[in-house]
């Protein structure tokens, strides 16, 4: 089990991560609060500022699972895979229109979740449990990816087990993460964010400094990586075949409007101290979408270095074992692996919430008090962590892949019902449920190939292709627009125009 | 006028067909990869613009 293990590496790795062990549960004390309350224990009482922020969304967003999948599909085929780069500079003008609206009504009405806004908007329970199951079903899967980048690092530094005991250490550093965010809620990722964003930072910069110095410059990686696609050919290559084109940009709108679209993000930005803040970090944040980049052009520098493997995932960790000491190999995976405890964290909490507001609350037990959601939240952030590892130990990994292929195109369904109503109130909420349902099964039917999940569709005849997120979301949009004209007034929510005024920040 | 500054960006980014190629290369980067890469660095100063104006 252990006969293989790369010892320096390995030491590097287990210290860093009891580093953020004691990091996770002293996280506790930090802004000290009652954490038996769920607006403290959920939403770290909403007082993280720019800086914090900056931390914690960065860490948030950008998953372990992403530093390995991005670069992964580079080394595969090339060009493509860089998609994440446009889908990445189009988030931010979103963050930066939307979020600090969104911030202010939630905090004048004290609300945690994307649903309790679709209440307070709409004042139709449905389509909140709509919202709120969506967003359920959808990080349950992008959990389960977390672990997924976790135990490829794991197996780079040489662990291989049989069974069930093959998975012993991921098991082990879950339970822990577990543990940690039930007791310190948010603060534990928010502190721990910390120390994977500036480890994340210092390996990017030392990979993009010395590898191109190893190999023999950049002009050199990219015509290696030139000559393997070459050899490869089909879609792989360095810049985008014709056909890849309406693909590439349709996933990256696609992919920006789900994005913030997810429980953990919708966490992640609620939690700052306020607009101000918000609107900070859609200036500051693009430094991650760099870092992002430059981690996906790892996957040409993997064929530059001769580095051939069956999985593409394996391309980054195997570059770093050839590239660098075996210390530094361990330094990088310890901030892999790191990075998938920030993300895994607030994805969890995001769901729990949410399952307690928005399902729990309004369907079980109207009666709660905010005492009692919390206890219920901690529990449900434990069961829902313990559901992603159970389908890692049990389920075959593509059933997690495709679920979350999938997860992105409902995701996708609850953007005009947050981001319209952000705006206006001339949507009828049946029309907008309506929408929603018909952009879900459309876009789930889309997906549904001869052999496998695909991610996109040809379009009626014109001979393209594009994401079945967005071609499904056109059709939700139609749908509730003429559903919106057709239907009679409805009474609204308790949310005015007033409440979408700017606050000033939290001291 | 000023939402230009939010939206231009945002254009040139899926504006693909005009940036899916190997020439002009800088420091033997392909035009594909450093003209995204520059992309990102431009669209934070142009929120940043954005923000300015917004807020006198």
């Amino acid at each position: 089990m252990i006969d293989h293990l790369n010892w320096p590496a390995t030491i590097v790795f287990v210290v860093f991560f009891a580093l953020v062990t004691v990091l996770g549960f002293f996280a506790a004390r930090w802004k000290s609060a009652d954490l038996g309350d769920i607006h403290e224990w959920g939403l770290g009482g909403r007082r993280f500022g720019p800086i914090i922020s900056w931390f914690l969304i960065g860490g948030d967003l950008y998953t372990a699972y992403t530093v390995i999948a991005v670069p992964a599909v580079v080394y595969a085929i090339g060009a493509y895979g860089f998609f994440a780069v446009p889908y990445t500079i189009l988030i931010y003008p979103l963050l930066f229109v939307t979020f600090p609206r969104l911030w202010n009504v939630t905090h004048r009405k004290n609300y945690y979740t994307a649903s309790d806004f679709v209440l307070g908007r709409y004042g139709n329970r449905w389509l909140e449990l709509a919202v709120a199951l969506t967003g359920i079903v959808a990080t349950m899967p992008y959990i389960a990816l977390q672990l997924v980048g976790m135990e490829k690092v794991i197996e780079a530094l040489g662990f291989h087990g049989e069974g069930l005991y093959a998975h012993l250490p991921l098991t082990l550093a879950f339970v822990i993460l577990a543990l940690y965010t039930y007791k310190s809620g948010l603060r534990a990722p928010a502190m721990i964010a910390f120390v994977k964003d500036a480890m994340i930072y210092i390996f990017v910069i030392a990979a993009i400094v010395i590898i191109p110095i190893k190999l023999g410059g950049y002009g050199a990686i990219f015509d290696a990586a030139d000559k393997v696609f070459a050899a490869k050919g089909g879609a792989a290559g360095l810049t985008l075949k014709q056909a890849q084109i309406a693909p590439f940009i349709t996933l990256a709108i696609g992919s920006a409007m789900a994005l913030f679209m997810y429980p953990h993000s919708m966490t992640g930005i609620l939690s700052a101290t306020g607009p101000g803040a918000i609107r900070k970090n859609a200036i500051a944040l693009p430094a991650y979408s760099l870092i992002l980049g430059l981690i996906a052009i790892m996957g040409l520098m993997a064929h530059a270095a001769g580095i051939q493997v069956k999985n593409p995932q394996d391309a980054v960790p195997q570059l770093f074992l050839a590239m660098f000491p075996a210390w530094f190999a361990g330094f990088t995976f310890a901030a892999i692996a790191i990075g998938a405890l920030v993300p895994a964290a607030v994805m969890s909490i995001g769901a729990a919430n949410t399952f307690t507001r928005n399902v729990w609350k309004p369907f079980v037990n109207a009666g709660m008090k905010p005492s009692e959601e919390a206890v219920l939240a901690k529990l449900m952030s434990l069961i829902v962590k313990l559901g992603a590892l159970a389908v890692i130990l049990f389920v075959p990994t593509q059933f997690a892949l495709d679920l979350q292929l999938l997860g992105g195109i409902w995701m996708i369904q609850i953007f005009p019902a947050i981001v319209f109503g952000l705006f206006t109130r001339r949507f009828n909420s049946w029309a907008l449920l309506a929408g929603w349902a018909a952009g879900t099964v459309v876009g789930t039917w889309l997906s549904w190939g001869p052999t496998a999940w695909l991610p996109v569709h040809s379009v009626f005849d014109w001979g393209i292709s594009a994401y079945n997120g967005l071609i499904s979301v056109v059709l939700n949009v139609a749908i509730a627009v003429v559903l919106s004209l057709l239907l009679p007034r409805e009474k609204r929510g308790e949310i005015v125009d007033a409440d979408f005024a700017d606050l000033p920040d939290r001291p | 006028m000023r939402y230009l500054l939010l939206i231009l960006p945002s254009i040139a980014a899926i504006w693909t067909p005009f940036y899916n190629s190997v020439e002009p290369r800088l420091f033997g980067v392909p035009f594909f990869y450093w003209f995204l890469l520059a992309l990102v660095p431009v669209s934070s100063v142009f929120i940043y613009l954005f923000a300015r104006l917004d807020r006198p």
